[in-house]
């Protein structure tokens, strides 16, 4: 029952996100805070993680092609699927939920414990379009980092195949151009999206309607990142059911 | 001035207010105290509209909050001002950021004459020099000064005050209960302040109002509180030594 309880105070909480707008001359100082806490400053962490991962990934790849027939384009062209398809649309994703999610909760879990949500609602202000309203703005531009968690990817990629000797430069370029279907990037993006929804409005539930103190508020935000991936890994299988089978 | 009417509050099985019914006056320090437990917190976050009780009304000035539409309850709120226990500012905002933030949200105001209104005000709370600093680099004093000083800031016609001195030392406290005494007389608004502190009800206490488990058990004045033979209120009043020692003042001084 309580789950079911949740569950329906979640989605009680994205229709109040869009009810009584906050003045807009204070609104647009909160998104762009928001971008700048949300997608600016996780861009370094992102670009590590993309290149080396996809310098694993390449790595891998050609470890595994023990048969000569195999051509060896097939190392970029697997590179750019894993990559474009699954690592940087949903793995990258796992990894903000960490981030971002739990920087979400814990900030706005604070507010909580310290009353300032209370001091929100007393003014008569809808706090929830307040806090989690510019969040969700913010992360709309998710895909922007999930472009250069591609592009970064498929860098490392050719850096890790052509220095360690696993195929030519050549090779590389060629398998990633290789039958490429422009379907498969509007199904990651879509996906991008999708999390980007999960990633603003799950943390942002688990901070605002938690209770108890500073111990809670890292309670809440372990919940939020658990319930985050767990949500979006289930919305990527239904996802991946939906458009590509 | 607020008229409660019979509010009742339950959380679950557990009923925190039992029907409490009582007036609180314009332009007078009301004071609401109690034991811990008593259901302080909770009536004073229900007279704010973060509660909505079960059963009775609350009228401001003639307004009955469960009769209002969701506007005019925006509007009635925009009216109130609340300094909580822990000062509740804003941790990513200036001091002089947080008090100006009910101006930004609430009026039209250009911005030299929201600054104006700010300076005022911190001036009046003795703030006039604090304007950049973030709330963590300010005392527990100067915290609760900037609190009263948001809640002031857009002329409130409600001051709601929870534990205003609590964790300050006393000589802080007794400056922060004249500065809101003094704020309700010169606004002409009406203040309720949830305490246990019996400094604040000896110097401040206008108009007292005690609860016991969820119900009003007395009311009355700082002037009578010592004089009355309710047995809860004297358990509570007379729990220290000192107090012992002023009832025996006040009522020699009566002899």
């Amino acid at each position: 029952m309580s789950y079911l309880h949740s569950i329906g105070q979640y989605f009680l909480m994205i229709k109040a996100m869009f009810h009584k707008p906050t003045k807009w001359s204070v609104m647009r100082h909160l998104i762009f805070k928001d971008i700048d806490d949300l997608i600016i400053n996780s861009i370094g962490i992102v670009s590590f993680i993309a290149f080396f991962v996809g310098g694993v990934v390449t790595i891998q790849t050609a470890l595994n092609m023990t048969n000569p027939l195999i051509p060896k384009t097939l190392v970029g062209f697997a590179t750019r699927q894993s990559v474009i398809l699954e690592f940087a649309p949903t793995f990258i994703s796992i990894i903000m939920a960490g981030k971002v999610g739990s920087f979400i909760t814990s900030s706005i879990g604070t507010m909580r414990v310290t009353e300032q949500i209370d001091a929100l609602e007393v003014m008569g202000i809808n706090a929830i379009n307040y806090l989690v309203f510019p969040k969700f703005v913010a992360l709309m531009l998710y895909p922007f980092i999930i472009s250069i968690a591609m592009f970064l990817g498929i860098l490392g990629g050719m850096a890790a195949c052509v220095f360690g000797g696993f195929a030519s430069l050549d090779d590389y370029i060629a398998g990633i151009q290789l039958d490429f279907i422009p379907f498969h990037m509007l199904y990651a993006f879509v996906k991008t999206f999708v999390f980007a929804f999960l990633l603003a409005t799950i943390p942002s539930y688990h901070g605002f309607f938690m209770t108890g103190g500073a111990l809670e508020v890292g309670k809440a935000s372990t919940t939020s990142f658990v319930w985050t991936s767990v949500a979006i890994i289930l919305l990527n299988y239904i996802l991946t059911q939906m458009m590509l089978s | 001035m607020i008229e409660v009417n019979d509010i009742h509050k339950s959380f679950g099985d557990s009923k925190i207010l039992k029907g409490i019914t009582t007036v609180f006056d314009k332009g007078k320090t009301n004071l609401i105290i109690g034991q811990s437990g008593s259901g302080k917190t909770v009536f004073l976050k229900t007279l704010l509209g973060l509660y909505t009780p079960e059963q009775g009304s609350i009228v401001y000035d003639g307004r009955n909050y469960s009769d209002l539409s969701s506007d005019e309850k925006s509007d009635l709120r925009a009216e109130m001002g609340m300094v909580f226990q822990g000062s509740a500012l804003f941790d990513s905002m200036t001091i002089a950021e947080n008090v100006m933030f009910p101006l930004r949200m609430f009026t039209k105001q250009s911005k030299s004459e929201m600054q104006d209104r700010v300076d005022l005000v911190l001036k009046r709370v003795n703030l006039g020099d604090a304007h950049k600093k973030l709330p963590s680099e300010a005392s527990g004093g100067m915290q609760k000064r900037v609190a009263i000083a948001r809640a002031i800031v857009n002329k409130p016609k409600y001051l709601f005050c929870d534990e205003p001195n609590s964790g300050l030392d006393p000589r802080t406290a007794t400056v922060i209960d004249n500065l809101i005494q003094e704020i309700t007389q010169e606004y002409d608004i009406t203040t309720i302040i949830n305490t246990h502190d019996m400094n604040s009800v000896m110097e401040i206490g206008e108009k007292i109002v005690f609860l016991k488990d969820g119900l009003k058990e007395w009311e009355g004045s700082n002037k009578n509180i010592f004089k009355t033979d309710n047995e809860a209120v004297t358990g509570f009043v007379y729990s220290s030594d000192l107090f012992k020692r002023v009832q025996k003042m006040y009522l020699e001084e009566d002899l």
